[in-house]
């Protein structure tokens, strides 16, 4: 069996501040198959975007990956050279963001921003490489593209900037992309439209894509699987019918029920008591124990990340075994 | 139990309306910026834009009525919000409190019909003042308008921060020390500090996450049930919109396209805008769908398409939708909604 397209394994991506070590993402992992999708999800704060930047190689002093592998076709990217990692960032690997301008230059227009892409990677002439980018717009179904490649940023709504953006993620056909809520600005209608297109990329290309949202109900439609991250760790993993249907963390079952779909309309949300502990000042053990409805003594100590269903993982010591209607 | 939530259809037939809207419409004229102003002096050929943010909207809220008030970025509804709050005046139209134009209102009636109704907010951090206690923030507007007298305001603010579902020991703290869904409570505690009976809250629960965001809604609904309150709920999160409202009001462009009980909504749409929006709506059922997206983008306020608003993404456009603005009309019980496509049947 060949090795899967991404493989984080037991990440840790830590950042010494003067108040303390912030362990931002401690102790992560997922696998990514081409052409599948894995919904990354979790509350404001559990660790998302530094998983993201991680990958990309984008974490920042004081920040730095302090532990784990990041395997991309079996090689190892966490301990990678930066010179190296630079020939596999938009190229092969590729991260759309939640704010389309962290990809876009205001003062530049759109062809020079997309032509300098194509060109940073690929040796081809200035007009292969405006073919390439007139493509990409074409695919992610923005309209007339060989005049939108000369409008500047400022001239799309929000909508068509996040396309662009996707639009420039795609220009080398990347093996991974990882996308960061990048509809959640958005309204619903056009989040559709960069949804299907997000289908229809992994289907084409095979690209690995690593969903990043705190929304559940988009990772049910979009996603095969589904990783839950609560204060920097993966709590529960596995195929998305599973783990929506069959949650085996209490911190699952509780951000499921609080969904407001799945509550009898009129009567009170099942609610998640409290709120998410500061990352500097974590309870010792499970970290979800001050908030937990089935929390034992034995919680106390730090559970293990243990496979209780085929593919389906969780950090519990307490699980949900029978499946639970939510 | 959600019998006693959810106010029975007959009770909303009944009750007196709260608010009440007359073609009311709200413009904004974007003004020139400085480079603007003077290449029009210099005889430059530059109009000042107008955008209509809100358009002859007709709506009336009931007393003891959840209204959810949804749509698209930039369709008006903030704009409706305020102006229903009476914190920002029409540019046309009759806005009635209590069955009066606002506009008759002597000073006194008119700060009255103020306080009775409070506005919340999307960002709590912003709508609190930062160099203020909490003590202050939600102790000085009842204060002023001799509801609590100064030697009860101590007890007074900790039954307000009580019933929002915040600790009072913590009242001595500054809004920065707490976390976003705590903001709210805080904003929460000041509305309700001035006794309201009508609440507008403005995308109130969108910026929390959505554990933080249940316990929000459910103290909504608690308060609801005692303190007798109405609400324009204004939400982009349809999700939250079904859950708890009675009715439902959408808007499209500064439009109000469809109007219908909550369940009535949901279930037979009227409106194609209404149809495609639902057809948008992530569902944590569904597994592996295939989205599609409504075709177009969202048209500018500044420069709205002709006729009914939605027709350059209407699959069922015709020619009388590019010319003519279809009236809100009666298609079912309590049910109105602006479509052309409704005269042919
Ligand atoms: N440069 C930094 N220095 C210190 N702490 C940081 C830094 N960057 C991120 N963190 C912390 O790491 C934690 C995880 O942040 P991250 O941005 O990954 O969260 P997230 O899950 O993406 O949240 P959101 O949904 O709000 O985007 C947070 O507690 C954050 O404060
Ligand atoms: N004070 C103002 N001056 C000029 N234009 C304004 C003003 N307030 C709102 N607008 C414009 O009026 C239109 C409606 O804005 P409004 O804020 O009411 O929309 P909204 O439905 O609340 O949008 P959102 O969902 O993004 O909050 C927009 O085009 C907006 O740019
Ligand atoms: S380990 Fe214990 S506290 Fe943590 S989620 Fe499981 S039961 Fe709850
Ligand atoms: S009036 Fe015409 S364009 Fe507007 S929604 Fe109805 S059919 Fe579509
Ligand atoms: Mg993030
Ligand atoms: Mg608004």
């Amino acid at each position: 069996m060949s090795a899967p397209t991404l493989e984080v394994r037991n990440l840790k991506t830590h950042f010494f501040t003067r108040g303390g070590v912030v362990k931002a993402v401690d102790d992560v992992s997922f696998t990514v198959e081409a052409g599948k999708v894995l919904g990354l999800v979790g509350e404001s704060g559990s660790g998302k975007t530094v998983t993201g930047f991680s990958i990309l190689g984008l974490v920042d002093p004081p920040g730095r990956i302090a532990g784990g592998q990041i395997l991309f076709k079996g090689r190892d990217l966490a301990t990678l050279p930066e010179a190296e990692m630079r020939g596999l960032r938009g190229n092969r690997i590729a991260m759309i963001f939640q704010d389309p301008m962290m990809t876009l230059n205001p003062v530049l227009r759109i062809d020079t921003q997309m032509i300098e892409t194509v060109q940073a990677h690929a040796k081809v002439s200035r007009e292969e490489a405006r073919q390439r980018a007139r493509d990409a717009l074409g695919q992610v179904g923005i309209p007339s593209p060989d005049e939108r490649l000369k409008s500047y940023p400022h001239q799309f709504s929000g909508g068509m900037r996040q396309r662009v953006a996707i639009a420039i993620a795609l220009l080398h056909k990347p093996d991974v992309i990882v996308a960061d809520e990048p509809t959640t600005a958005l309204d619903v209608t056009i989040q559709g439209q960069i949804l299907a297109e997000a289908q229809k990329l992994c289907a084409q290309f095979g690209t690995a894509l690593v969903w990043i949202t705190h929304d559940l109900s988009v990772v049910a439609g979009l996603a095969d699987d589904i990783a839950v991250m609560y204060a920097g760790k993966v709590v529960e993993s596995g195929p998305v019918a599973q783990v929506l249907d069959a949650p085996l963390h209490p911190y699952t079952l509780g951000l499921i029920g609080s969904v407001p779909s799945r509550n009898h309309r009129g009567e009170p949300l099942r609610q998640i008591p409290g709120m998410t502990p500061s990352l500097l000042n974590l309870p010792a053990g499970c970290a979800f124990r001050s908030r937990c409805p089935r929390a034992e003594p034995g919680c106390a100590e730090p559970p293990p990340f243990a496979e209780y269903r085929p593919g389906q993982h969780a950090r519990c010591i307490h699980p949900h075994q029978e499946a639970v209607a939510a | 139990m959600s019998a006693t939530l959810v106010a029975p259809p007959a009770a909303e037939t009944l009750a007196e309306p709260i608010i009440e809207l007359r073609g009311v419409s709200k413009r904004f004229s974007k003004t020139l910026d400085f480079a603007g102003r003077l290449a029009k002096r210099l005889g430059a050929n530059l109009r000042e834009e107008v955008v209509h943010a809100v358009d002859g909207v007709d709506l009336t809220i009931r007393k003891g009525e959840v209204v959810g008030l949804v749509g698209e970025s930039g369709c008006g509804k903030s704009t409706l919000g305020r102006m229903v709050a009476g914190i920002m005046p029409p540019s046309d139209g009759t806005i009635l409190w209590r069955g009066r134009d606002l506009r008759s209102l002597n000073a006194a009636e008119a700060r009255n019909a103020k306080l009775r109704t409070q506005m919340i907010f999307q960002d709590p951090y912003a709508s609190l003042n930062p160099r203020l206690k909490v003590q202050e923030i939600v102790g000085e507007a009842p204060l002023f308008h001799g509801m609590a007298k100064r030697s009860e305001i101590g007890t007074y603010v900790d039954e307000q921060l009580r019933r929002a579902g915040l600790d009072p020991s913590l009242k001595a703290r500054y809004p920065h020390q707490f976390s976003g869904g705590q903001r709210q409570r805080i904003g929460i505690a000041r509305a309700l500090a001035v006794q309201p009976e009508f609440l507008v809250c403005d995308e109130a629960v969108a910026a929390l996450d959505v554990s933080i965001q249940a316990q929000i809604l459910n103290l909504f609904m608690k308060l609801r049930r005692e303190l007798d309150l109405t609400y324009l709920f204004i939400s982009h999160d349809l999700g939250v919109v079904e859950h708890l409202s009675d009715r439902v009001v959408i808007m499209y462009l500064g439009r109000v396209v469809e109007e219908a009980p909550a369940e009535e909504v949901f279930r037979h749409p009227n409106h194609p805008y209404t149809k495609a929006l639902l057809a948008e709506v992530p569902r944590i059922e569904a597994r592996k769908r295939a989205f599609a997206g409504v075709k177009g983008e969202i048209p500018s306020p500044l420069n709205p398409p002709s006729g009914c608003h939605f027709h350059p993404r209407c699959p069922f456009a015709f020619d009388r939708c590019r010319v003519e603005r279809p009236a809100l009309k009666q298609v079912g019980p309590g049910h109105r909604s602006a479509c052309h496509l409704n005269d042919a049947a």
